[in-house]
């Protein structure tokens, strides 16, 4: 019965080949707009989740005001706010993993002919575990480096490629500023940052040597910026009341003066970051399902038309014993099959774009098995949702007045 | 004659148009005995054709009762209609009405499709169904590739196929020229020898003839009731 009934839906499609080629159409469309759109989305949420996870977890940066930053309040006439002591101080806060302050900028790097500019961060050895960053290749530098400012440097996959093209980089020399530094590890690939900004395209040195050699610093024992990790997420809005509280006391502030530092929560902005590309792939997910829904209509329509072409045919059936609910499983059938069909057709389609879309753009797509069976399964549905008034409308129908029509 | 399977008891049906109601058919009293070949006459829009429908559970009458094979089908519903339809009744119409995308096999083998049967069963019973009309080897021809005549055959064939007890036609040779006519009529007149019962509606009294009791309507109103006078024999 089920069999003689997919037969005669395969027949009744093949019989009007045109028009169920169009109806499929917009279920191809609609389908592969879908997995096309959900591929990007959930491309962009990895990349971004990617991204974050480059980006060391917990971590909050606290910058250093200034009089030229914003009127902020600054004891010092125009020097940094923040102070290694500061960085010490916060370093004994409960919930507190790393603390790491850092002076960076962008400096031109030279070995041999080659010349490349990249940022250079001087820092001490609790950013590399802050930051989650390990070495591809030789060893960091340690506390003692700090202290004596030694001329020593770990180097990111990117300044790496455009200094020492063809060479190994460990235990060769880059100079900046006329001031010869040796490369004694590298740092392995993180990519971009939240900012599109490329992570690898990095040189870094102590923080003592960068302050003495490289950026010079008017005010010592001032830092513009301190990296602090806490433990947990869990820990952060407690590190966060417990640090300004610390700052606020080590800078003598009193009640009602404003901050002299700012604080940002990395986490936050890696939340709202992933948060923004979960809505947008949410979007696109839902402009796309739009044209799945018209295609339904589509598919709809054409089985309106069908059942009032074909309304002696079902007198016909009728006659001879049809019920009611056959009637109805025939033209139910018939959608299904023409919105599956055409649900099939469009995974292909869907997968097809995607693979394009990342072959000739660099956009990350992702295809899961769940989007693929969500999009069938929504297509299947749809097939029964619009195939069934136009079903019932068929059902419905008088024996001996669809007899009658002619 | 033995039990009755059709009895219809003041049976009447009145058509609601926009003219007002229309009363095509009234009071009609009939009995057809198990096994009886009755033919149906009058002039056009007598309710020939409504009373046919009302026999075949197509239409429901507006008044009296019928019983068919002593049931009485005014208390059924729509999907017990069509189970009755589809096991008791066969139809023949003057237009053939088989299914034009279908191969003549599956056109025979629909009724079997809606009874619940096997697809092998099916196709076993087609077969020898299209081969007892005169149609074996056609099985895989679509309708239009086949003559009017041999379509009817095949209309014949799809009534038979579920072994109804009572074969209804309405017109059944009024599209067919008097030769095939006659041929269609020779295959009626055999299965009414093996037991069939058979409601026809004609125009034509050598037609007619072929029966062995003729009722008249005019009007609505059934007016003579006899049997053929075997002066003028099929
Ligand atoms: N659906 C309908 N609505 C309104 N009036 C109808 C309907 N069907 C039939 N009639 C009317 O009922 C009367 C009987 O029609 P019916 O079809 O039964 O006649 P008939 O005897 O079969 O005629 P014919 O020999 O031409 O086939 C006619 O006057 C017709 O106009
Ligand atoms: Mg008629």
């Amino acid at each position: 019965m089920l069999k003689a009934m997919l037969g005669e839906a395969w027949q009744a499609m093949g019989a009007n080949r045109l028009r169920s080629g169009l109806t499929m159409l917009g279920m191809v469309i609609g389908v592969g707009s879908v997995v096309l759109m959900l591929a990007i989305g959930q491309g962009a949420q990895y990349s971004v989740a990617q991204t974050i996870s480059t980006m060391g977890s917990n971590l909050y940066i606290v910058i250093s005001g200034s009089t030229s930053a914003g009127g902020l309040r600054s004891g010092s006439g125009g020097g940094p706010t923040l102070t290694i002591a500061d960085a010490e101080a916060i370093a004994e806060l409960d919930g507190v993993a790393n603390v790491a302050p850092v002076q960076q900028g962008t400096q031109q790097l030279v070995h041999g002919p080659n010349n490349w500019s990249a940022t250079v961060v001087g820092t001490t050895p609790p950013y590399l575990e802050a930051r989650a960053w390990t070495l591809q290749s030789g060893y960091p530098f340690g506390d003692s480096d700090v202290r004596a400012a030694t001329r020593v440097a770990l180097i990111g996959q990117t300044a790496a490629d455009n200094l020492f093209p063809n060479e190994d980089p460990l235990g060769q020399t880059v100079r900046i500023r006329q001031n010869p530094f040796v490369i004694i590890g590298v740092l392995a690939r993180k990519g971009q940052n939240l900012d599109g900004r490329d992570q690898d395209d990095t040189l870094i040195i102590p923080l003592t040597t960068a302050q003495r050699k490289v950026f010079g610093n008017p005010f010592p024992g001032s830092v513009r910026m301190i990296m602090v990790q806490a433990t947990s997420a869990e820990a952060m809005p407690a590190v966060e009341a417990s640090m300004v509280a610390l700052l606020r006391q080590r800078h003598r502030l009193r009640e009602g003066q404003d901050n002299d530092f700012f604080l940002r929560n990395l986490a936050a902005a890696a939340d709202s970051a992933a948060e923004t590309t979960r809505v947008m792939s949410l979007l696109l997910g839902a402009i796309a399902s739009v044209s799945l829904l018209v295609g339904g209509i589509g598919i709809m329509n054409i089985m309106l038309v069908s059942v009032t072409e074909r309304t002696r045919e079902i007198g016909i059936r009728m006659a001879i014993g049809a019920r009611q609910r056959d009637i109805l499983a025939q033209f139910l059938f018939e959608a299904l099959m023409i919105s599956v069909a055409g649900c099939l057709i469009g995974l292909f389609v869907g997968v097809g774009g995607a693979l394009l879309t990342n072959a000739l753009t660099d956009m990350v797509i992702v295809i899961s098995g769940t989007s693929v069976l969500v999009s069938f399964a929504v297509a299947a549905g749809v097939g029964v949702f619009f195939g069934y008034y136009p079903a019932r409308r068929a059902a419905a129908l008088d024996p001996i007045e669809a007899l009658r029509h002619q | 004659m033995s039990a009755a399977v059709i009895r219809t008891l003041g049976l009447g049906k009145t058509y609601q148009t926009a003219a007002g109601s229309f009363p095509a058919l009234q009071g009609v009293d009939l009995s057809i005995g198990n096994g009886e070949f009755v033919a149906i006459m009058g002039p056009s829009g007598s309710g020939k054709s409504t009373f046919m429908n009302l026999l075949g559970c197509l239409d429901t009458p507006s008044s009296g009762d019928y019983f068919l094979v002593g049931r009485n089908v005014a208390h059924l519903g729509r999907d017990e209609l069509a189970a009755l339809r589809n096991r008791c009744i066969g139809f023949v119409f003057q237009g053939f009405n088989l299914l034009p995308r279908m191969s003549l096999e599956d056109n025979v083998a629909l009724p079997l499709v809606y009874a619940g049967c096997r697809r092998d069963e099916r196709r076993q019973r087609a077969r020898r169904e299209l081969a007892r009309v005169g149609l074996a080897g056609y099985e895989g021809a679509r309708p239009n590739q086949i003559s009017g005549g041999q379509q009817q055959r095949v209309a014949i064939a799809r009534a038979l196929v579920n072994a109804p007890q009572l074969i209804l036609a309405d017109e059944p040779t009024g599209n067919l020229d008097s030769h095939t006519s006659a041929e269609i009529m020779g295959l009626f007149t055999d299965l009414n020898r093996q037991g069939i019962s058979i409601v026809l509606v004609t125009h034509e009294a050598d037609i007619a003839a072929c029966a062995a009791r003729q009722v008249r309507f005019r009007d609505g109103l059934l007016v003579s009731d006899e049997p053929t006078s075997r002066e003028t024999p099929c």
